[in-house]
């Protein structure tokens, strides 16, 4: 993937041209836009709260090898495997690797942007394994065979008459083109999925370092049967996503589905810590695959300050470019006002280089230059 | 019959000068017809000395530095920064001798009172001379909302009011321009995501032409919504980026009036 001037020009036209795309993605970022609004008006001292929980991600990244050191620790203590993998192959080698020794042909997966950043799907399927997205929006990608085009709607490009059509194609019948329907359509072809799978896949919202735990928030319920279903659980996370204490991941938690959606806390809030136990339900392996992929690249730099991001997507939903040009032209799983910046960071070469694949990224702004701070994005982003 | 502390100097920005100098022309009027506020009530914060000198003042005068240039904002905001800083430089030895300086324009008043700070910050010399500068230097709605103007009420005008990026985050002028014009008799209705960018952004409107041009769009249909038929703004980079796109695509549907707020406010205080 990349984002020359042209290709970015290039898809943002496509997009723009697009009339149900643009009418998905104006309505679906209006209303996330709207929803933090309010979210973060009924939440009292939601400004202190932001300052508090930015003070929290500075101080993590800053100490981020300690903290590391800690959650590996407190995880092994709770029987989990814990893998450190240094870049996206390493990565992939690591989970397919835990598949095939447990002869596994198919495995579910929840919403997890790590794993779209190192294309695991691809490196499964190229060893004989079946991924199976199980987070609605991942789902409707998959089937449409395209990247995501947001930090947490993934098909927010798409409208119900599309993914009608996707589903009828899956399913191999006709489907009656409403949201209820095809939600109960989608039920019912997953659940065949969440029994089958030999291995559940997810991402981690927050490692908590103190107890070695990992968190997951979803609004569909599909995270807790991915992580609990199959014998077997791999969480991939990327390192920064670490809280030190449950005090830190609390404030985490209280801007996160706020900041992302507007919600208080999303549905479902899940804990897990190391495998089951007796009479638990729950995976009876856990492994963890700490995922670098340039990450550890950024410490000491300029640009450390893109390590405190909690990925709640709250800067495309107010980004005027985003809106209108769409998440595909950003040549990354990564797109809005954060994916321009950590793109090129995380997966560009070093340097100047690092803007070789990626070069229109820092033009995708209309308030361009060191003003970004003053831009909607960065007033109101609940990280850095 | 003006004595130097009751004089302003125009910086009137490469837009207005090139482009569309009627707002040049409305500034300078509306200007001159301006006084400080008797018992004024400056507001705490940078800048306050700067205009201390003109609380007795009359009428104002203003000055127009023929020398003066670009601010050097379009390399500042390119990675251009030896460039701009020659600019700032310059920008700096033509205005800092005047008590205090007005721009029409968010986006070249934050270029000198937030960027050139921290541009020139690195060169001891010029850091002062820059923050001196910043300290005196006012969007042209900030420094008349510290003055009082004689409006004379004409009919009631229903506008809408678009907030610039630079205006209203990176300068915080939001109540501002709002209470000029409801002063001056408009009747503001709000459109939807007032402070949505227009779609100019300086050289991203030329760098990614295609978004630029559905930024505008949208910010237009979001302007149409509200039914009302004239748009003010405090920057000539919007104002011209809408204007533009309303005087090319739209133009035959179009009864919308996109106007600089010195044009309105030198129409209302005739």
């Amino acid at each position: 993937m990349s984002a020359s001037i042209p290709q970015f020009r290039n898809a943002a036209r496509i997009a723009i041209e697009n009339a149900d795309l643009q009418s998905a993605l104006e309505g679906a970022t209006g209303r996330f836009r709207t929803h933090r609004e309010r979210a973060l008006a009924e939440l009292p001292g939601a400004d202190a709260l932001r300052d508090h929980l930015k003070a929290i991600r500075a101080a993590t990244i800053a100490d981020l090898a300690e903290h590391l050191e800690t959650f590996e620790r407190n995880a092994a203590a709770n029987g989990a495997q814990v893998h450190w993998a240094r870049n996206a192959a390493e990565a992939c080698q690591i989970v397919t690797g835990i598949a095939q020794s447990h002869g596994v042909k198919m495995v579910t997966k929840s919403k997890s942007m790590a794993t779209e950043e190192i294309h695991l799907n691809q490196a499964l399927v190229e060893a004989g394994i079946t991924p199976v997205e199980t987070d609605l929006g991942e789902w409707i990608i998959q089937l449409a065979g395209e990247p995501p085009s947001h930090i947490i709607a993934p098909a927010i490009h798409k409208t119900k008459e599309q993914v009608t059509g996707l589903f009828e194609r899956e399913s191999g019948r006709p489907i009656a083109n409403d949201i209820p329907t095809l939600t109960a359509e989608a039920r019912r072809m997953l659940r065949e999925k969440f029994l089958e799978a030999g291995m559940g896949i997810s991402g981690a919202n927050i490692g908590v370092a103190e107890t070695g735990s990992v968190v997951l928030v979803t609004n569909e319920g599909n995270g807790r049967m991915v992580t609990s279903l199959p014998p077997v659980h791999v969480a991939v996370m990327g390192i920064e996503k670490i809280a030190p204490t449950w005090d830190d991941a609390a404030a985490w938690l209280a801007l996160l589905a706020r900041s992302a959606t507007g919600q208080p806390l999303s549905i479902y809030t899940s804990v897990i810590t190391g495998p089951a136990r007796e009479k638990d339900m729950g995976s009876s392996e856990v492994h963890i695959v700490l995922l670098d992929n340039g990450r550890s690249g950024l410490a000491g730099t300029p640009y450390e300050e893109v390590l405190q991001c909690i990925r709640c997507g709250a800067c495309l939903n107010v980004c005027p470019v985003y809106r209108k040009a769409g998440g595909h032209a950003y040549g990354s799983p990564y797109s809005g006002p954060i994916g321009a910046v950590i793109t090129p960071l995380l997966f560009g070469t070093t340097g100047y280089n690092r803007l070789e694949k990626y070069e229109a990224l820092p033009q995708a702004s209309s308030l361009s230059g060191p003003a970004w701070m003053f831009a909607r994005c960065g007033s109101i982003c609940p990280g850095c | 019959m003006n004595t130097p502390s009751n004089r302003v100097a125009l910086f009137v920005t490469c837009l207005v000068d090139q482009l569309m100098p009627e707002i040049g022309v409305a500034t300078v009027r509306v200007l001159r017809r301006a006084r400080l506020a008797a018992s004024t009530a400056l507001q705490p914060g940078s800048g306050q000395g700067a205009t201390r000198g003109l609380r007795k003042a009359g009428a104002l005068g203003v000055d127009f530095p023929a020398a003066q240039t670009c601010c050097g904002q379009p390399f500042f905001n390119s990675g251009f920064r030896d460039e701009a800083a020659r600019l700032a430089k310059r920008t700096i030895e033509i205005f800092e001798e005047h008590e205090t300086v007005v721009l029409p324009s968010g986006s070249c008043t934050a270029m000198i009172r937030v960027e050139y700070p921290r541009l020139l910050a690195g060169e001891s010399g010029w850091r002062d001379r820059a923050q001196k500068l910043a300290a005196k230097t006012f969007e042209l709605s900030a420094f008349l909302a510290r003055c009082r103007a004689s409006f004379s009420f004409r009919e009631a005008l229903r506008i809408m009011y678009h907030d610039s990026c630079h205006l209203c985050r990176t300068l915080g002028l939001r109540d501002e321009p709002r209470k000029l014009l409801a002063e001056s008799g408009c009747e503001i209705v709000e459109m939807a995501e007032s402070d949505r960018c227009c779609g100019f952004g300086g050289l991203f409107s030329v760098r990614m032409p295609e978004v630029s041009n559905a930024m505008t769009a949208e910010k237009l249909r979001q302007a149409a919504a509200t039914g009302v038929d004239v748009l003010v703004t405090a920057d000539p980079g919007c104002l011209m980026q809408m204007r533009g796109m309303l005087e090319t695509a739209d133009r035959k549907k179009g009864t919308l009036r996109i106007e600089h707020i010195a044009v309105i406010l030198e129409e209302r205080t005739r």
